[in-house]
């Protein structure tokens, strides 16, 4: 047996501030898979939210305090496919004007993978020995989905979860109308989004709605929880690592 | 065209609220995307042919000067005419010469984005001559007194009941008990009125799809045969386009057919592809009497060698607007000026400005689906954030948005100061929240829960609880 690879967690300001148990739940899911994790003090945002309202300066100066907090790390895993996205993908670019910092940005982004399909594709993760008794349907976050590929991993481990059934509901790979600040900037046509998207839910029959990014999962939870309706939202990960407190938008014992 | 992008927000509010629009929109998926999605499926080839047609457009792109010099030689050898202009009003003035030239009263259209970027249809009437609207889409708008909506499919954003409306108040003079229940009849009728405005044109004015340099000729491509009678039946047919249509080739113009008709219809090919190169010779049964190029610059030049380049791809398939959940909200007319959808969204601000359209390449979530369908790959999403860095460079967001980044860039930058705002952000929401687990109104998400709820935090900052259960584990 070869020495554990040393994971860094990312934990993004998202699972941070709103539900750190997602975070405790990537962790498990990780140590169970054969990886040492470790969560780097010195972390905050990625800085998409900089970078995605033109402010490339400081999404710079956020992305070089990311490179030096998870330099040294086998690999940098992130419970995010938009935040994986930022560092993997978009990072590289953010320092096209600057070699330097592009080299690290580089390898940083060949280090750095989104949670789920981590474990499937390094870790080679075949299942989960989680339960969850329910009916579940699946939203593909836009940028996992089309910036990263992350489509057959997170149905291949939920397949394995005792209990659950996955029911896909139509244009499951079409966008919530969260996109971050969009959200706040331009609220009625957001709102628009996330109700076709509500009631593409609804039609699926679920009792509960997964997803990998907190930022869909927190629209869409919210446009739900506004109707009245009670499809329980959770992150995949929650489920995946067998954790079951309260749903998102669910007071603590339940609703 | 006289721009309300400025006006983008107040639009969209309207286009919301409309429930003809609202239904119509629904029929962009199953009529445009599914079909779509069908249509490559069938292509094995299909990434392939996406990479070729890239390597076309960029190899022309940066050799335009060539290949657009080479295609007036052809056209001029042919026995035609180009006609270079740098914006709008030139174009203009320069229909309108051949126009009064050939004492022209009315002009046939086919349909032409770069005519509606010109606003060449308010230039013609407004100096006595008639112009008259043959693509279907085009026309119902045109005596609706409206801007088209979509790029291939102007009318997308009505209903057929608004649409029999228009033809009983415009088309006085049939019976008024007729029939205009479907879209079969409608079609009829609208033929029966065209027909003889057909034969009756003075000049036919058409876009073009492509230009070719290699034989000076251009194509069109329709569902309904209106291109070919515009172009072939008058004294004189103009052909508008902008600089960046031309190709190579007919072999290139070849590949990229394959790409066009399936991105916009999921057709495998359009009803009509027609290929014009130059007046009727002396043996021709028809033809146009003179053919003229208005080659339309309107700022593109500039785009040339810098960040929106790729721009210049484009083929105006529309299959970016089909996928664009914001554009299937509000439809295009909500955009305020000719181009809607990802498309529009990041030539509008080239050709008019981003102080005017600034709202255009903010209002998308970067969900990448317009990217992902484009059949010439252009990294929309990435251009539109181009777009926002300009704008933030020159302070044109609004100050309170600038300033909330800024605060929150602040403590960003600052991880360790971060950890302890985030984890007192989590404990004081945690608190107001945990009685039902979300809130119905939060002053700083205010147009959030205007229509949703917020899930609260659950109480603690991840960063604090995890130090917390490492106990004193020393940290990196």
């Amino acid at each position: 047996m070869t020495e554990k690879p040393r994971v860094a967690l990312f934990v993004t300001c998202l699972v941070d501030l709103f539900r750190p148990s997602v975070g405790f739940a990537a962790v498990k899911l990780l140590e169970d898979a054969g990886c040492a994790v470790e969560v780097p003090r010195l972390q905050s945002c990625c800085g998409q939210p900089a970078y995605n309202s033109g402010d490339r300066k400081s999404a710079q100066a956020i992305a070089r305090t990311v490179i030096a907090a998870f330099a040294g790390f086998d690999y940098v895993v992130v419970p995010s496919g938009s935040c994986a996205g930022m560092i993997k993908v978009h990072y590289p670019a953010l320092f096209a004007d600057d070699p330097a910092s592009a080299d690290d940005a580089r390898e940083l982004a060949a280090r750095t993978h989104e949670l789920i399909s981590f474990l499937v594709d390094v870790m080679k993760v075949e299942g989960v020995t989680a339960r969850y008794d329910g009916v579940a349907t699946y939203h593909d976050s836009c940028s996992g989905l089309r910036e990263l590929g992350v489509k057959a991993q997170p149905r291949k481990l939920l397949a394995s979860v005792a209990g659950l059934t996955l029911k896909e509901m139509r244009d499951c790979e079409v966008c919530c109308g969260f996109g971050g600040t969009f959200a706040i900037k331009y609220s009625d046509i957001s709102d628009k989004i996330v109700e076709e998207k509500t009631g593409n839910i609804r039609a699926s029959g679920a009792d509960t709605l997964l997803a990998g990014d907190m930022g869909c999962l927190l629209n869409m939870a919210g446009k739900l929880e506004r109707a009245g309706d009670r499809t329980k939202v959770r992150h995949i990960a929650e489920v995946l690592a067998g954790v079951a407190g309260p749903a998102l938008g669910e007071p603590e014992g339940g609703a | 065209m006289k721009p309300t992008s400025r006006a983008f927000k107040a639009n969209a509010r309207h286009a919301l609220g409309d429930p003809n629009l609202q239904r119509a929109m629904v029929n962009l998926r199953t009529g445009f995307a599914e079909r779509r999605a069908h249509a490559v499926a069938q292509l094995p080839e299909w990434e392939e042919l996406r990479e070729q047609a890239v390597a076309i457009k960029k190899d022309t792109l940066a050799h335009l000067d060539f290949y657009l010099e080479a295609f007036e030689q052809k056209v001029i050898a042919n026995g035609g005419q180009v006609h270079w202009c740098r914006d709008a009003a030139e174009a203009n003035e320069t229909v309108l010469a051949i126009c009064r030239h050939l004492g022209a009263t009315t002009v046939t259209k086919g349909k032409s984005m770069i005519g509606e970027e010109m606003g060449v249809n308010d230039h013609l009437e407004a100096n006595g001559i008639t112009p008259i609207e043959t693509d279907l889409g085009e026309y119902i708008i045109q005596i609706r007194h409206e801007p088209p909506s979509h790029i291939i499919a102007p009318a997308v954003h009505l209903v057929k009941e608004q649409i029999a409306q228009s033809f009983r108040e415009t088309h006085r003079d049939l019976d008024a008990a007729r029939p205009l229940n479907d879209s079969r009849q409608m079609c009829d009728e609208a033929r029966a009125i065209l027909r003889p405005r057909f034969l009756a044109a003075d000049v036919g004015i058409t876009g073009a799809n492509f230009l070719v340099a290699e034989t000076g000729s251009s194509i069109i491509v329709t569902n309904e045969g209106n291109g070919d009678l515009t172009q072939t039946l008058p004294k004189a047919h103009i052909v508008l386009a902008s600089l960046e249509k031309v190709v190579p080739t007919l072999e290139d113009a070849a590949t990229i057919l394959r790409l066009l008709a399936r991105s916009a219809t999921g057709q495998e090919f359009s009803s009509y592809t027609t290929v014009l190169t130059g007046p009727r010779r002396r043996d021709d049964a028809d033809g146009p009497g003179e053919y003229h190029v208005v080659l339309l610059d309107n700022g593109r030049s500039a785009l040339l060698g810098g960040e929106f380049e790729d721009m210049l791809r484009c083929i105006r398939c529309a299959a970016c607007l089909n996928h664009c959940p914001v554009y299937r909200a509000i439809g295009g007319q909500s955009y305020g000026w000719v181009y809607p959808g990802p498309m529009g969204s990041v030539l509008t601000p080239s050709l008019i400005g981003i102080e005017q359209a600034g709202n255009l390449p903010n209002a998308s979530t970067f969900c990448g689906q317009c990217e992902s369908v484009c059949p010439m790959k252009i990294p929309l999403p990435k251009m539109m954030r181009h777009w926002r860095e300009r704008e933030f460079q020159r302070h044109l967001p609004p100050r309170a948005y600038r300033l909330g980044l800024a605060v929150w860039g602040f403590f960003a930058r600052r991880p360790a100061l971060y950890r302890h705002v985030a984890d007192a952000g989590a404990r004081v929401l945690g608190y107001v929240g945990r009685g039902r687990g979300r809130f119905r109104a939060l002053p700083f998400a205010a147009g959030w829960t205007r229509t949703r709820d917020m899930p609260a935090p659950e109480g603690r900052s991840f960063m604090s609880l995890w130090t917390e259960r490492q106990g004193q584990r020393k940290s990196r």
